[in-house]
């Protein structure tokens, strides 16, 4: 399906992250071609989170090498700023900024980072937010809005930006039951459009439903990773049958 | 049965915010009214009155204070407002990481340090008494000029700490969530941690302007007539306290209201802290 490509959207060749003595990442290889959805599954501090803030450069790495389109972050600065302006990144917890409207949130990048004028940021997040059926929030301040408004202004805002690349860091796991679909229907929304999306989640029917593959972390290490029928029906190795076992249980599945 | 009624009443009544303000009305007039009582009864109380309270005096010094009050108003008003932007400043400038701006973040640790542990007199004593006394051509010899500057050197080291307080105090993913946005430190401070920084440090910053407005008095010592210097000479031609006490109450219209617009800025956002 994925038409092979000189560069990939994402390569990890040996990453090590420590955080003091603690092991997060050991030795992980990773690619993401364009156009692909990659699910990251794994029990909570198996290090799903550090890998995506270590491809957005909120964490440095202690080894190994991470290129974005082709580029090496490891590289100077400047040059890394501008190989994280194609990415996206959403939090787990949000992070929308509690002194701005949800317009301002959105336009704030592209206006600052981005150069438009106001009247194209305005135009822009007016369109993104009627597409996501957000525009009747267009000038309330955050803490006026459900979590999983907040967590869709926060996929919004990080789309203003126009990432090639998506990272998205447990975006659901801070909202209450039913308010998980409306955010999940707008990221199936963006596969479907074409969004390359790197997605660290605990949500195992969502991920077998629109992820390309599933990779399963453990203890830092990707144990495996594949296409979502042969992870979670015929995985290979025993730590990732166990872990979809306590997650059947536990009825997430 | 008989008990009930007038328990339930007293309950009634006392939840009653108008009985309540009443209650409070009249036991003040009764304290305040005793103390008056009190002072006025006592022995020396005519002698007291005389030398403090007088009429007359206060009435006849008041216009002549008022305008050297002035002076003050213009010093902690151009002070306040170079303060407000130099700590932001120095706040910033300690803040800077890694390792090429140690010499900046150790420059302003000293200054910080310093200035925050010299006695305020002491500083305006220095600069308005010792640089003048230089007599290098091209300085300066303003007396006003080098108050301004001591004070603003003074209160930048105290609201500096202030603001940097407020600016450790935003969670650190607020600045994650904008550089990940592709703004630069910079900005990330300038558009999302500062503007949420200043908000929560209002209430003590208003705190140290209050000091500042009483500092000013300091002046006085290098020889500007602003209105403590004012307030001596009225006493010393007259050799009656009542003028200090006139400045007293000058200050006391001018600093209570901000002690309390203080007091209801730290309440509201306890408040809106409760309330997540």
């Amino acid at each position: 399906m994925t038409t092979p490509v000189a560069s990939p959207a994402v390569r990890l060749v040996a990453v090590r992250k420590s955080f003091g003595p603690l092991e997060v990442l050991r030795d992980v290889d990773l690619e993401v071609q364009p156009h692909e959805v990659v699910a990251l599954i794994g029990s909570s501090g198996s290090g799903k989170s550090t890998l995506l803030r270590c491809v957005n450069l909120l964490e440095p790495i202690n080894g190994g090498r991470i290129e974005v389109f082709g580029q090496d972050l490891s590289a100077d600065e400047v040059e890394a700023d501008e190989v994280r302006r194609r990415i996206g990144i959403v939090f787990q917890a949000f992070n929308l900024f509690p002194h701005m409207s949800v317009l301002d949130n959105i336009t704030l990048a592209p206006r600052v980072v981005a150069k438009l004028s106001s009247s194209e940021a305005n135009d822009q997040a007016d369109a993104l937010l009627e597409r996501f059926g957000l525009i009747d929030k267009r000038s309330q301040f955050p803490d006026r809005l459900s979590g999983g408004q907040q967590q869709r202004v926060a996929i919004v805002r990080a789309l203003a930006m126009k990432p090639e690349l998506l990272l998205l860091d447990e975006v659901t796991s801070a909202l209450d039951p039913e308010l998980v679909a409306e955010v999940l229907a707008l990221i199936r929304e963006l596969a479907e459009g074409g969004m390359t999306m790197l997605i660290a989640t605990h949500e195992m029917g969502f991920a077998r439903d629109i992820a390309s593959r599933v990779g399963f972390l453990d203890g830092g290490r990707i144990l495996e990773i594949g296409h979502p029928a042969q992870i979670f029906e015929s995985p290979a190795e025993e730590r990732t049958r166990q872990f979809l076992q306590r997650v059947t249980a536990a009825g997430r599945l | 049965m008989s008990v009930s009624p007038p328990v339930a009443r007293r309950r009634r009544s006392r939840r009653d915010p108008r009985r309540a303000v009443l209650v409070a009305l009249a036991s003040t007039a009764v304290v305040f009214g005793a103390l008056a009582v009190l002072i006025v009864n006592a022995p020396n109380w005519p002698l007291v009155q005389h030398d403090f309270f007088d009429p007359a005096k206060f009435q006849e010094s008041l216009p002549a204070l008022i305008r050297s009050f002035g002076i003050n108003v213009q010093l902690f008003l151009i002070a306040e407002a170079l303060v407000l932007v130099l700590a932001l400043v120095v706040a910033i400038l300690r803040g800077l990481p890694g390792p090429v701006f140690f010499p900046i973040r150790a420059l302003m640790t000293i200054y910080v340090d310093v200035f925050r542990a010299l006695p305020g007199l002491l500083v305006v004593y220095l600069l308005g008494f010792g640089i003048p006394g230089l007599r290098i051509p091209g300085v300066p010899v303003d007396p006003f000029l080098w108050a301004l500057v001591a004070l603003t050197l003074l209160y930048t080291a105290y609201v500096s700490e202030v603001y940097r307080a407020g600016i450790e105090s935003i969670h650190p993913s607020q600045a994650a969530a904008a550089r990940s946005l592709g703004l630069t430190r910079f900005q990330a401070l300038r558009y999302v941690v500062v503007p949420q920084a200043i908000r929560r440090v209002i209430p003590p910053l208003l705190n140290d302007f209050i000091g500042l407005q009483k500092d000013t008095v300091f002046v006085s010592v290098i020889g500007v007539v602003e209105i403590f210097r004012q307030t001596q000479i009225k006493q010393s031609a007259s050799f009656n306290w009542t003028p200090y006490v006139a400045t007293a109450v000058i200050f006391l219209v001018l600093t209570i209201p901000l002690t309390r617009l203080t007091d209801w800025l730290v309440a509201r956002d306890r408040r809106r802290g409760e309330r997540g």
